[in-house]
């Protein structure tokens, strides 16, 4: 491979530059989500475009290196939509690019509607990638049941361009909503889990449940007309034991409400050290509580977002919990170091997908 | 099956009192009458012997066990309740069975959290069961949810009826804990939504038992919905029905459930379980949740995307009464089929789209080979069922119900879909894998397996072609 950056357009292409490729080798899609230490050329991953879109079947079949924002483009013109709610995280870390599919698959990011419909790797169905050999492998398909052999597709979601590259990419969609309602309960961060929890164990099937500052608990319903307005009312109800309730009916302001969380929109141009904890809900208050800093909720309480001054231990201050926590931006390490059979078994998963250890080393510890 | 190791069976005594020296006296069986009925699982065509048995009580009993046939090189086949329609828990002459039956309990129930975390030899049933009383339920609910253990679920990735909505068993999974065949004790994710690291869990879920002895699960577990009801709809033409499913999904109505049954199918339902069915083609039945009001809003929807298809009939429950009989003819279809014939049930998955000319080829293949199929499955994801009617007892049947099925299958790849959508490969598909993947795709999974358990000792003559797997497998 040549120095500095390549962009391949084809699998052909990809397979041929990692099998070519002298040394280690940084793995790019948009370039939104520099986390982690990267070493190596670079090589972007430019295969774009919808290789199948069967709206009637809800399934998508897509390059890896095909926008966010094509995609999303795509399933809208159908009112369809992927089902895990991605975030961008390029305003936040300041960076211009325009995020990939692949990038979100490589990372694994889900938005608030996961708490309902799953996360990045329970839409993905199916997957080609080219390992660290320049083999081309494939995995599951273009079916949203499919248990022929293992789920790699799996294990290629938020592995982070460490196992293998990926060029294709197969989801099960979504029917868009036609109707939502945000319900807010006017409260602080450190008790706003106990609220979402009781939303979350109704039976009004809540597409959201987060923290933001300004609005205070937020619980989302989505659906027909009349079933989110009656939804929205049986939760205002519910939560207005917990504070001060007001219900956002209008789809647009809700809406937005959600993409502010769901991009970390209160954080953009703040400085600090930025952290994501993936938790037990219940724990969120303590921890919140040891972090201090500004944060955001989303899962329930069970993903913390959290901006903290620069160089703060965060893991360490934290502890104890169940679950882990990812530095953004900061000293890091950026992933929790895993217990050591764990990380046995992910080196040895590692060095047989990737023998001469040349994809994104290091990348996840 | 491979040839069984004679030196395995040369040493059954002392392996069986070296089990017996580390475990509970009552946790090891051997004695060929007691053993046998552990000799097949529910595709009971094939039988096999299995050289012991061990039921442990707990997670240590099961590191206990794996750690000495880990040293003495017995090859171990994990079972949770022997449901499996693939032979994933058959075992091998020179194989230990390891059964699951007796862990069962209940370990811990946390709603503010959303999980429940069992020992994985509970029954699907009785998760739910056990959360119910409280207004909860676990979503995954395969046919056979009365007897099917959890162990098997996460083997075999279960799904069931309701997972256009829900999600199979991978979607609905926490976390477990995994005992390695070296008898390492392992725990992998939790109660919390995004475990770190790699996704292990991912791709643990659905390995049938090669990569380890899952022995406790930490399951996602819902609110129930305020109600539930189904609309049966009958149409005179396959691909009538077909469209119509496409549209209701098209649409933006998402049912918890599509089921769709062919003539042959009804008819032999009718005549066994009578649920007043109409003698018609093809016949859906959908399934939405909530309140009365939202059930309302979204079957009104739904018959008015039928009546465009003209149905010969649209039948709503009005009542639990009749939403049972709804349900009844579907439930019992393989009881039925059963009852008129010996029947191979298949399994694969489809494009929804390709439905129409799928069940026109599996008609002509049925014709070509003069066994009679019925079919009965879920629309909503393209996971057929087709029944092959066949008599074991007529000479070279079952091998031209096999020929047959294996033809079926290789259509639902051809038209791109998958062999199996939710029972698993086990010994079923195993040497069909090459119809769907090519080389380097079974090389990269056999790396998986390479890495959790090196010696291929669990469960090994499974899901790989055997030829692939031969030199893995030191055979």
């Amino acid at each position: 491979m040549k120095a500095g950056k390549m962009k391949v357009q084809t699998e052909a292409q990809l397979a041929e530059a990692i099998r070519d490729a002298q040394g280690p080798v940084q793995v790019q899609g948009g370039g939104t989500r520099p986390v982690g230490d990267a070493v190596g050329h670079m090589l972007e991953v430019g295969i774009s475009g919808v290789t199948l879109y069967e709206p009637a079947a809800l399934t998508l079949v897509v390059g890896a290196g095909t926008t966010l924002a094509e995609v999303e483009t795509v399933l809208a013109a159908e009112g369809q939509r992927l089902p895990f709610e991605p975030g961008r995280w390029g305003a936040v870390l300041g960076r211009d690019g325009e995020s990939t599919i692949g990038g979100v698959v490589a990372a694994n990011v889900s938005g608030p509607r996961r708490v309902q419909a799953g996360a990045c790797r329970d839409s993905l169905i199916g997957v080609r990638f080219v390992d660290g050999t320049g083999a081309v492998v494939k995995n599951g398909g273009r079916v949203m049941k499919n248990v022929t052999g293992y789920d790699l597709a799996k294990l290629m979601a938020g592995s982070w361009g460490t196992l293998g590259v990926m060029s294709e990419l197969s989801f099960k969609l979504l029917p868009g909503a036609p109707a939502q309602a945000t319900v807010c309960v006017d409260l602080p961060a450190g008790a706003a889990q106990v609220a979402l929890a009781a939303a979350l164990g109704s039976p009004f099937d809540v597409s959201g449940a987060g923290w933001l500052p300004g609005p205070g608990a937020i619980v989302r319903v989505e659906g027909l007309a009349d079933s989110v307005a009656y939804r929205a009312g049986r939760l205002r109800d519910l939560l207005a034991p917990y504070g001060a309730v007001t219900v956002e009916t209008d789809f647009e302001a809700s809406a937005a409400l959600w993409a502010e969380l769901r991009d970390l929109t209160p954080f953009v141009g703040k400085p600090g050290d930025l952290w994501r904890f993936s938790v037990a809900p219940s724990q969120a208050p303590e921890l919140l509580a040891r972090l201090g800093g500004e944060v955001l909720l989303d899962w329930g309480g069970g993903l913390i977002w959290a901006l903290l001054p620069e160089g703060t231990r965060a893991r360490a201050i934290a502890a104890p919990y169940k679950g882990h926590a990812t530095c953004l931006r900061g000293p890091g390490p950026a992933f929790e170091p895993q217990p050591a059979p764990l990380a046995a078994l992910e080196a040895g998963l590692r060095k047989r997908f990737d023998p001469r250890g040349i994809l994104n080393p290091g990348r996840m510890g | 099956m491979p040839t069984p190791s004679a030196q395995i069976l040369a040493r059954k005594p002392e392996i069986v009192a070296k089990l017996r020296a580390a475990l509970p006296s009552d946790a090891v069986i051997d004695d060929p009458a007691e053993t046998r009925a552990y000799e097949c699982d529910a595709l009971s065509a094939y039988r096999c012997q299995p050289l012991a048995v061990v039921l442990p009580r707990t997670t240590a009993e099961v590191a206990a066990a794996l750690k000495v046939l880990h040293a003495e090189g017995v090859k171990v086949v994990p079972r949770g309740a022997g449901t499996s329609l693939a032979g994933g828990a058959m075992p091998t002459e020179d194989a230990v069975i390891l059964g699951l039956a007796r862990m069962n309990r209940v370990l811990e129930v946390d709603y503010p959290n959303r999980f429940i975390r069992v020992e994985a030899g509970r029954t699907n049933l009785s998760v739910t069961g056990a959360i119910e009383g409280d207004g909860w339920f676990y979503a995954p609910d395969p046919s056979s949810q009365l007897a099917c253990a959890i162990s098997g679920n996460v083997a075999m990735n279960s799904g069931g009826a309701h997972c256009l909505k829900y999600g199979v068993t991978t979607n609905n999974l926490l976390g477990v804990t995994l005992v390695t065949m070296a008898g390492d004790v392992l725990e992998i994710g939790g109660p919390y939504l995004d475990a770190g690291g790699l996704d292990l869990l991912g791709v643990i879920c659905g390995s049938e038992g090669q990569l380890g002895v899952v022995t406790e699960a930490t399951l996602k577990i819902l609110p129930k919905p305020e109600g539930a009801r189904p609309v049966l709809i009958g149409f005179d033409a396959n691909e009538v029905a077909g469209e119509c499913v496409a549209d209701i999904i098209r649409a933006g109505v998402l049912p918890v459930a599509i089921e769709f049954m062919d003539r042959p199918c009804i008819r032999a339902t009718e005549d066994f379980a009578h649920a007043g069915y109409p003698d018609c083609e093809a016949l859906l039945i959908v399934e939405v949740e909530g309140s009365p009001a939202e059930i309302d809003e979204q079957l009104g929807l739904i018959r008015q995307i039928a009546a465009r298809h003209d149905p010969v009939e649209f039948r709503e429950a009005k009542d639990a009464a009749e939403a049972g009989r709804i349900w009844l003819g579907r439930k019992s279809a393989f009881g039925a089929m059963g009852q008129i014939n010996d029947y191979m049930c298949l399994d694969g998955t489809i494009p929804v789209s390709s439905l129409p000319e799928v069940l026109r080829r599996i008609g002509d293949l049925s014709r070509d080979f003069g066994l009679d199929v019925a079919n009965v499955f879920h629309a909503g994801d393209g996971n057929m069922h087709p029944l092959i009617l066949y008599n074991a007892n007529t000479p070279g049947d079952l091998e031209r119900c096999e020929a047959l099925g294996a033809e079926i299958l290789k259509l639902c790849v051809e038209v791109g879909g998958c062999l199996t959508g939710e029972h698993g490969v086990g010994i079923e598909k195993r040497d069909l894998m090459g119809v769907q993947f090519e080389a380097q795709d079974l090389e990269a999974q056999m790396r998986v397996k390479d890495v959790f358990d090196p010696h291929w000792l669990l469960n090994p003559a499974k899901v790989f072609p055997l030829a692939a797997s031969a030199e893995r497998r030191g055979a």
